[in-house]
């Protein structure tokens, strides 16, 4: 909280909320419960999408690779997905799922489609042909292969095609408050229609903080499943 | 299947195509603002990635102004525009926050074609006596042009979605069909202007994939 030495005298409570300022201390402490809840709404909602989002790549990019021709149209469908703008995604889908999270979730699940598909299928089709043949002259089966040697060598890739559609989802949830779920983007929009600078500014800083902070876990997960790449660039 | 003839009926009626809050006028906002937002866009970030690729410096620059960008909100940065005094210019906000959102990808792949140009191609342009200002002109940017042009790409549809999202913040574009139909409650409008934006959408991604294939040889690039 800011000493404030009222000088200008223009309303009584002359606090940051009264002259509504961008950086408000009391804010963070009167409002701090709505400010959590908007947080874990987010947070919720981005992590439930982008976990489905990745049960659904895995077996598009594992089709796309065993069927070459299933590629083009698989890439080309989530690629047709990802032009679509947000509000008309969610718009399309609204009279699907009506005003709820699963809406915005849904929408946020075919936005990372394309980024997943895209990195995993890359992953898959950089494992050295060479690396495939010696598995299986060591007796590997085709499953045991997958999930020994190519899914583990097609995981950097994917971890950074993973890293980017959460990246991105963390900022799109916030147009989810167009239809009332939208996390963080909930106050800015009942922000933006009140003039409420704090906030406005308070809510767009932690989506920034949440999305640096996801990309760093992310970083450090990836560079603890695959110590490898790690050991190579040493 | 309701929904769809009723949202189909408000397109096919003429009364919602005509006027201020009409169809053209709300697409005619739209592209004005997509392609006003690119040149500025690509005035900005072009010359820069241009030098800075031709010098070999900035690599780390533009990747992080490019993550950092997908890290921002678009719709937050619209509406802390808005609550500034540049919120007193009708389009002032919307115009800053699309320029913002186009720049980091036409930076970072402009200079990634740049840096992708064979050094073997410049040191022989060098051997000839070129000075730097024609390698850059005669055999960096032509040979860059490709990845530039999918900069470019990129950043129009990137522009085409982020104006609809101006809408939420009381801008023009198509994205205000949308809006006015969640005010009225309209769920047949809603749908209808998102068929008309996304539509929109494609139309744009659609045009830069013919420009790419049929279009006049030095802006033809195979994709990376």
């Amino acid at each position: 909280m800011r000493l404030v030495n009222g000088g200008s005298g223009t309303s009584p409570p002359d606090d940051c909320l009264a002259r509504n300022d961008w950086i408000c201390g009391e804010y963070l402490s009167t409002r701090r419960h709505m400010l959590v809840d908007a947080t874990v709404q987010h947070l919720e909602i981005t992590v439930v999408a982008v976990a489905i989002a990745v049960v659904i790549a895995v077996p598009l990019a594992l089709l796309a690779r065993r069927w070459g021709w299933a590629a083009g149209p698989v890439l080309a469908l989530t690629t047709v997905l990802y032009t679509i703008p947000s509000l008309a995604m969610f718009s399309l889908l609204l009279p699907v799922y009506g005003l709820s999270a699963t809406l915005v979730i849904a929408g946020l699940v075919l936005y990372s489609l394309t980024l997943l598909v895209r990195n995993i299928l890359a992953g898959l089709r950089s494992v050295p042909e060479d690396t495939r043949q010696a598995a299986r002259g060591m007796g590997y089966g085709p499953i045991r292969l997958l999930l020994t040697v190519e899914l583990p060598l097609a995981l950097p890739a994917a971890l950074a095609g993973l890293r980017i559609a959460t990246v991105s989802a963390v900022s799109l949830v916030t147009v989810g408050a167009i239809v009332g779920y939208g996390g963080l983007g909930n106050l800015i929009y009942s922000g933006m229609n009140t003039y409420f600078k704090a906030q406005v500014l308070t809510a767009s800083v932690l989506c920034v903080v949440i999305a640096l902070v996801a990309d760093v876990v992310l970083l450090a997960i990836g560079r603890l499943l695959t110590p490898w790449t790690r050991a190579s660039r040493a | 299947m309701n929904l769809l003839s009723d949202s189909w009926n408000w397109l096919a009626d003429s009364a919602h195509w005509a006027g201020d809050n009409g169809v053209w006028h709300r697409l005619a906002q739209h592209v004005t603002l997509t392609v006003v937002c690119l040149v500025i866009s690509c005035l900005i970030a072009l010359p820069v990635a241009l030098v800075l690729g031709h010098l070999g410096k900035g690599g780390a620059l533009a990747v992080n102004i490019a993550n950092v960008g997908r890290a921002v909100p678009t719709f937050a940065v619209l509406v802390l525009l808005l609550l500034t005094p540049l919120g007193q210019y009708s389009e002032g906000p919307t115009v800053v926050a699309l320029v913002l959102f186009a720049v980091p990808p036409l930076l970072t792949n402009a200079y990634v074609g740049m840096r992708g140009v064979d050094r073997e191609v410049v040191r022989a342009a060098r051997g000839m006596g070129m000075t730097g200002r024609q390698m850059l002109f005669r055999v960096e940017v032509p040979l860059a042009l490709p990845m530039i042009m999918n900069g470019v790409r990129i950043a129009a549809v990137q522009l085409v979605a982020t104006a609809t999202i101006a809408a939420i913040a009381g801008g023009g574009g198509l994205g205000r069909i949308i809006t006015a139909g969640f005010n009225l409650a309209s769920t047949p409008q809603v749908v209808a202007g998102a068929v008309l934006v996304a539509v929109f959408a494609l139309v744009v991604e659609a045009l830069f994939e013919l420009v790419e294939r049929f279009g006049p040889g030095w802006l033809r690039g195979r994709r990376a």
